[in-house]
């Protein structure tokens, strides 16, 4: 093995991310480019799979022109993916069946309606970790083979294959359809409502419930593995590791052990906890779910805390509201104003996520009056982040028994200090950034390495992390209860919105 | 009196008239009201879209006033895009300096840090986002000075070592605006010394000043002035967020 770097590919939301580091872990260069968001119908999210794998393959390239280096550099490729999005293509010419079903769409709801009805729900959190909710990737792939006369029939005879977003990309590298590889890695498997935690298998009496023929599903795999060479876009560069990005911001955070915690600020916010080696079922509305495993050991269990919607509300200040020109001007606005001048803003922009999983809530803005301006909306949307973070928080101690004693960060939005320092009071905690911010890119690069054999195991990484920035609580235990207190009466109010059989 | 350079003026004509129209403008529509040939109105167009004066919508191809125009009028970049912008990179410099590092802007005449990444040693540190620097005493402060930034200096000693004399200030500008770095050797603090070179918008203009920090063993050569390797990291650093600057 010649090379020494290592490349990390962020395949995300919005876009896609190549980052080149170096073998002490450091970032050596980046290119990104967005992509687009279809919203055919409301509550619709799709992207392109066929555009964001041409976006790998500009990336790719241009991240290892910036840093000056060729393949011959490379150690190994890490993917880390937007979890739970689905996509659907045909074996023999990789054609994308239909655009890919992205993990903010509830095009599912009901279905997964009509799971709970035939009362799948606990079997499905006993088995999967998983709350019966739109957001996990199985029935997608259902509604997928419905959606296409011939589709399961085509799937069931293996000639269309199914995956999320990092199966689509190490088939199309390994060669798409001249020997593509199809797999899947635990983290993003136990996604889909179709796995067993236990076994990480698929599960087939969900594989029946859901009708997803088991053909047109990857081989299940370890995250760090022998996951194949890559003959396009990196051509001889070994893919060696695949992990759902959050999992990967936990991996990059160095949250191996148990006990340790990060919380990811992007589109939207996820706090996981890694557990230990068996999984932790929660009683608090949280998830279950692998972190990560290396070939040939057991796997890591975490618990998740996931908010839909962080990032994307200040997204939506942007670009439906128009008040600011860009995300991180929200900052400037917010600080006009002293404080939320008693507003709030519930993102519920497609039900709610963690910890209460209503699908049938929709958004609100509470406490509106002819005082209100746009800076105190700024402040009340910067503070639905926060408050969110607090409830996720309140149930992974619930759940857990732990008490946090600083809180690990990362993501985009923590470049704004006002989120930041108003997450530090509303949980009473410390709030830690890490020196390098680009935590999911930095996981699947520590992944990839680990691997790959750049590094010999976890430990020696943990020396990488450094404490970059750090929040202190500044406001009282009265100022944070009350404005808690008031945080919740306005989900309340969220609550029940959507009426059954109606368009939402 | 030297004569007028007359596709200068014709730029000038293209952006008053782009900042007076009440809709976007296309090449032709210009080139008539303006009594120009075609072609040369979409070279000027085109150079002034490079520049960042002028933009084109992306969907009608139509043009109006860019962004970078209000930034000529001194409207500053948005500290906090700034920040978002530069975290990254500073980040990489921290480390790679091993060094605490701060990003300045001019605000209201005064010299405010609004980003900073503590020293990758895991000790007790406090960020100092926000708080104000005396603009002839730092680093930071003199690569603002040295650039054309509106700022108050009342040259209050804060050490021994302190510039507090307007012409010696003088001087040491001239050199830092020359050799694109400033330094500051115990003047505010004692027992620390900094090193700052100026963060360009587009169009060149310098909208912030970065900065790195430390002892004057670490961060500066037997001869007293900084480390090369140190000002090279400052540089690469600094030319990325010009860079990304540059894109928004
Ligand atoms: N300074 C800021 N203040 C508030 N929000 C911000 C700021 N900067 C970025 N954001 C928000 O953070 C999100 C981008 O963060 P990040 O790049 O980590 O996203 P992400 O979830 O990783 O996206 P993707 O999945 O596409 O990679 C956007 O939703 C944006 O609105």
């Amino acid at each position: 093995m010649a090379g020494r770097h290592v490349l990390a590919i962020d395949q995300g939301t919005t876009s896609t991310r190549c980052i080149v580091f170096d073998r002490t872990a450091r970032f050596v260069s980046v290119a990104q480019v967005e992509h687009r968001q279809f919203h055919p119908r409301p509550g619709w999210v799709e992207h392109d799979p066929a555009e964001i794998w041409a976006n790998v393959g500009r990336v790719v390239p241009e991240a290892l022109r910036r840093a000056g280096l060729s393949l011959d550099d490379v150690a190994a490729l890490g993917i880390a993916n937007q979890r739970e999005t689905v996509v659907a293509w045909h074996r023999r010419t990789g054609a994308p069946l239909d655009r890919a079903v992205v993990w903010q769409d509830v095009r599912t709801a009901d279905r997964v309606e009509r799971l709970a009805a035939d009362g799948l729900a606990d079997r499905v959190r006993e088995r999967c970790g998983l709350p019966l909710a739109p957001y996990f990737a199985g029935p997608r792939m259902s509604w997928l083979l419905d959606a296409h006369p011939g589709a399961r029939a085509a799937a069931a005879r293996g000639e269309l294959l199914l995956g999320t977003m990092e199966s689509w990309l190490v088939w199309n590298l390994t060669g798409g359809p001249s020997g593509g590889r199809h797999l899947t890695d635990v983290t993003n498997a136990s996604r889909t409502m179709l796995v067993d935690l236990e076994t990480l298998d698929w599960d087939d009496e969900l594989l029946a419930a859901l009708d997803v023929p088991r053909a047109a599903l990857p081989e299940i795999r370890p995250t760090m593995d022998r996951h194949g060479t890559a003959v396009a876009v990196a051509p001889g560069v070994p893919i060696t590791a695949a992990l759902g990005d959050q999992q990967a911001a936990l991996f990059g955070q160095t949250c191996f052990a148990p006990g340790e915690a990060k919380c990811t600020f992007g589109t939207g916010a996820f706090l996981l906890l890694t557990t230990g080696e068996r999984p932790a079922a929660s009683t608090h509305g949280l998830i279950t779910t692998p972190a990560y495993q290396l070939a040939g050991r057991p796997p890591v269990y975490a618990l998740e805390g996931s908010i839909a919607v962080a990032g994307a509300l200040v997204q939506w200040f942007r670009d439906n509201l128009g008040l600011i020109r860009s995300a991180p001007e929200i900052e400037t606005l917010a600080r006009t104003v002293e404080d939320n001048g008693g507003c709030y803003v519930v993102p519920a922009f497609a039900g709610l996520f963690a910890p209460h999983w209503r699908s049938d809530a929709r958004g609100v803005v509470v406490g509106l009056t002819g005082y209100i301006t746009k800076g105190h909306l700024a402040r009340a949307v910067l503070e639905a982040t926060a408050w969110q973070t607090r409830e996720v928080v309140d149930a992974m101690l619930a759940d857990s028994g732990l008490a946090l004693a600083e809180l690990k960060v990362d993501g985009g939005m923590t470049a704004d200090h006002l989120l930041m320092q108003t997450v530090a009071d509303v949980l009473g905690v410390p709030v830690a950034r890490p020196m390098v911010a680009e935590t999911v890119s930095l996981g699947a690069a520590y992944a990839a390495g680990l691997a790959a054999g750049l590094w010999p195991d976890p430990e020696v990484l943990r020396r990488h992390w450094h404490r970059a920035g750090e929040w202190l609580p500044a406001r009282s235990r009265e100022w944070r209860e009350e404005g808690y207190a008031d945080w919740q009466r306005a989900v309340e109010r969220s609550l029940g919105w959507v009426r059954e059989g109606r368009p939402r | 009196m030297a004569r007028p350079v007359q596709s200068i003026e014709r730029a000038a004509a293209v952006l008053e008239l782009l900042s007076t129209a009440p809709a976007e403008m296309g090449v032709t529509e210009l080139a008539e009201s303006l009594g120009l040939a075609k072609s040369t109105t979409h070279g000027i167009v085109r150079t002034l879209c490079e520049v960042g004066l002028v933009e084109q919508d992306p969907g009608t191809g139509r043009y109006r006033v860019g962004r970078g125009l209000a930034e000529l009028g001194g409207a500053p970049v948005d500290v906090h895009q700034l920040r978002s912008l530069a975290a990254n990179w500073l980040d990489g410099l921290a480390v790679r300096a091993a060094e605490s590092v701060r990003l300045a802007v001019p605000e209201a005449g005064r010299v405010v840090v609004v980003h900073h990444v503590f020293r990758p040693d895991d000790s007790r540190q406090v960020l100092e986002v926000g708080t104000e620097r005396p603009a002839h005493a730092c680093a930071l402060g003199k690569v603002l000075l040295a650039n054309g930034g509106q700022l108050a200096s009342d040259f209050t000693p804060f050490t021994r070592r302190t510039v507090t004399d307007a012409r010696r200030l003088a001087t040491e500008l001239t050199a830092v605006r020359h050799r694109g770095w400033a330094v500051e050797v115990e003047e505010r603090v004692t027992g620390e010394a900094g090193v700052a070179r100026p963060v360009r918008g587009r169009g060149g203009r310098v909208v912030a000043a970065a900065g790195v920090t430390g002892t004057p063993e670490r961060l500066l050569g037997r001869d007293g002035a900084p480390h090369p390797w140190l000002l090279e990291q400052l540089a690469d650093a600094v030319r990325a967020v010009s860079a990304e600057l540059a894109r928004i």
